[in-house]
């Protein structure tokens, strides 16, 4: 069998969604974020909600995830896209919403936001990217940053005494009455990234029940920021970040 | 059943993060000496092991992959 | 013959809001404004109009959500009063840069920072000259009355979609609170989402497939392109001033001595201009009803037959400088004000007006 034997579009099995667009994203070589957008466009396209979704992206190296997904798209000043979903979802129920937002946004400047949201129970999706660190911005600490790590704020290493500790906002967040489900996934292998793409399905599906919100941390990686090759990053993720932020549900309602 | 598979990479948009080389069970993908427009030495397939599992292009950031399985007759 | 109700400013504004249309409400309550999601939630519009109401966090956070509400072509609006305003002025920045239309009610309170729960006009500088960072401007309107604080919601609205500009009402602790007579006007119904597609084609509606995705945003990191849109965005401002002035003149026909005061200075120094008159003083007043655009043509022509003119306002005189602006040096231009919610009364504005006057 050779090669154009098996080059045919009937034989076509993986391929760039239809809802990723043409642009060339702007991160980084091995960066998370263009892998997760990609799972985000595959749920919308296989759902069939691309006219009834609108996503809203942060401040962080996401604020253009709205050039890659061909959705209607708001962005939002700093930490408070959980505010814009709220109101673009009670104003229009009939809508997938979904915020897009890293771990500064989240968890460090947009915390009353996010818990406000998360306690009123707003029937939104949350999607958290968490590589512990201020990629944009140039690799600053993040609430999120473990002790110990390197960044050009803590160029000793995080210390508690002098920085405070890692904030796990997730487990944090699963307390609260009005969240549905709550996942911490990763997608750096193929079999994380397909369970991290179920739970994004399984977050859009439980946001038109109208029963809370729906919230899935991607434990990410941040090469540039961390000073390491893509595939040394995700090994040290492994290594690291997983310790402190396991992956798997956290909490589901419905079950 | 066995399955053969082939990799096309766009290789104008991969930015050679590896990733996808790491990921391929059957050591089916490297990265070409040669260099694309940006400077970036691209994935490309070697060998005829492909099983066309996907797994390149699901994780690959920039989703440059295309995936063809065929079965062996 | 419409209906008259007695309300404060403040409940005028909620059942203006409900009686308009508007389509969403999000607040944080602070004194001396809360009467108006008080009155909303005892309102129930959500049964009635389908009016989403909600109380947030934080004013932060309640500004953010009106941004999310207008991006979606809704009619959306929020309130506030000085430290909340503050709180709130980086969103007025990111909806003036995604040029999102919206109304935000400020009923000012004395400051700086806590301040008092009193009224005042010392936010001014801070709404009309912006409003948060960045080169832009709200559209600022003035009321002074109750039932200008309920023709004012409809009104603003109407700015605001026009220009896709945020637009300010610009109240205080008086207006709010004090109760008067407001006539209704019949009910407006909310827009359909026909409607909305046809008056915010930009909105983020849903993305069908015959039109491109719907970007709101205020980011570029491109210094031409960022240059380009503030000169659009100026080139709006522009226009908004040629079209937009508004204000009312009282006894100025054959006034010698020009008075100038917005919101409930105004009517005091209309007292005060009945007293002048009664002493055969020929005084006279104008009040900006919108203070961006300001009236600068009309002071100006008036400026031109004037002994003098005097500013007074419930701050230390941050209108006064417009006015002193406007005048071109064509007389004298006085300003007397009380601060930290103190209130003048005519008479004392009459004394002040004497003595900058220097008549016995």
């Amino acid at each position: 069998m050779n090669i154009e034997d098996i080059k045919k579009p009937e034989n076509i099995v993986y391929r760039k969604p239809a809802l990723l667009t043409d642009n060339i994203m702007h991160y980084c070589p091995g960066c998370s974020h263009g892998t997760v957008h990609k799972l985000i466009a595959e749920v919308i396209d296989e759902m069939g909600i691309q006219d009834k979704t609108i996503g809203i992206s942060p401040v962080g190296c996401s604020v253009f995830a709205y050039n890659y997904i061909d959705i209607d798209w708001q962005e939002a000043a700093h930490g408070r896209a959980p505010a814009l979903a709220t109101a673009t979802k009670r104003l229009c129920p009939d809508k997938y919403v979904f915020t897009y937002q890293g771990d500064g946004d989240l968890a460090s400047i947009g915390t009353a936001e996010i818990i406000h949201a998360c306690s009123r129970g707003e029937n939104i999706v949350v999607i958290f990217i968490n590589n512990g660190i201020y990629g944009m911005t140039g690799g600053q600490m993040a609430p999120t940053t473990l002790l110990g790590m390197k960044t050009s704020t803590t160029p000793y290493g995080r210390d508690a005494k002098l920085n405070g500790f890692p904030i796990k906002i997730t487990e944090m967040l699963a307390e609260l009455d009005g969240t549905a489900y709550i996942t911490r996934q990763s997608v750096h292998t193929a079999p994380a990234a397909r369970k991290a793409k179920n739970a994004i399905r399984k977050a859009f599906e439980y946001s038109s029940k109208g029963i809370g919100l729906s919230f899935v941390e991607i434990v990410a990686t941040c090469n540039s920021g961390w000073k390491l090759s893509p595939v040394e990053a995700n090994r040290w993720m492994e290594e690291h970040m997983f310790e402190k932020y396991p992956p798997g549900d956290i909490k589901d309602i419905l079950k | 059943m066995a399955f053969k598979g082939i990799i096309e990479v766009d290789t104008q948009r991969c930015k050679g993060c590896s990733v996808c080389v790491a990921n391929c069970p059957t050591g089916s993908i490297r990265l070409s000496s040669k260099v694309n427009g940006k400077g970036y030495n691209y994935a490309e397939m070697v060998g005829d092991g492909c099983i066309g599992c996907s797994n390149c292009a699901i994780v690959c950031p920039d989703s440059v992959i295309t995936v063809y399985r065929a079965k062996v007759q | 013959m419409a209906e008259k109700v007695l309300m404060k400013g403040n409940e005028a504004i909620a059942i203006s809001a409900i009686r308009n249309g508007v389509d969403g409400y999000f607040g944080y309550p602070i004194t001396p404004q809360s009467e108006v999601m008080e009155t909303l939630m005892k309102e129930k519009p959500w049964e009635t109009t389908g009016m989403v109401v909600l109380q947030a966090e934080s004013e932060v956070s309640s500004i953010n959500m009106v941004y999310g509400g207008a991006s979606c072509g809704k009619k959306v609006m929020t309130s506030s009063s000085s430290p909340g305003v503050s709180l709130m002025c980086e969103g007025i920045s990111y909806m003036a840069g995604a040029e999102l239309p919206c109304v935000i009610v400020d009923v000012m309170r004395g400051g700086p920072g806590l301040g008092t729960i009193q009224p005042s006009q010392g936010d001014y500088n801070q709404i009309v000259k912006g409003g948060g960072h960045g080169d832009d401007h709200n559209i600022v309107i003035a009321p002074a009355s109750a039932q200008d604080m309920y023709d004012f919601v409809d009104w603003g609205f109407e700015l605001a979609f026009k220009y896709r500009n945020p637009v300010v009402i610009l109240a205080d602790g008086v207006i709010g609170q004090m109760m008067e007579k407001v006539e209704m006007h019949p009910m407006k119904p909310r827009m359909t989402d026909e409607e909305i597609r046809e008056k915010a084609p930009w909105a983020t509606t849903g993305k069908p497939s015959w039109r491109n995705y719907n970007i709101i945003t205020s980011l570029s990191l491109d210094s031409d392109i960022q240059e380009e849109f503030n000169r659009k965005l100026h080139a709006k401002y522009a226009l908004i001033e040629e079209n937009e002035v508004k204000y009312s003149e009282y006894m100025t026909e054959d006034a010698e001595y020009l008075f100038t005061a917005f919101g409930c200075s105004s009517r005091i120094c209309e007292a005060a201009v009945d007293i002048l008159r009664s002493e055969g003083i020929r005084a006279g007043l104008l009040r900006p009803i919108t203070l961006f655009p300001f009236p600068h043509k009309e002071i100006k022509r008036l400026a031109a037959r004037m002994k003098s003119m005097m500013s007074i306002e419930l701050n230390f005189g941050q209108m006064a400088e417009d006015v002193r602006l406007a005048v071109e040096g064509q007389c004298p231009v006085g300003f007397y004000g009380r601060q930290g919610g103190n209130i003048f009364t005519p008479e004392e504005v009459v004394a002040e007006f004497k003595k900058f006057n220097n008549i016995q």
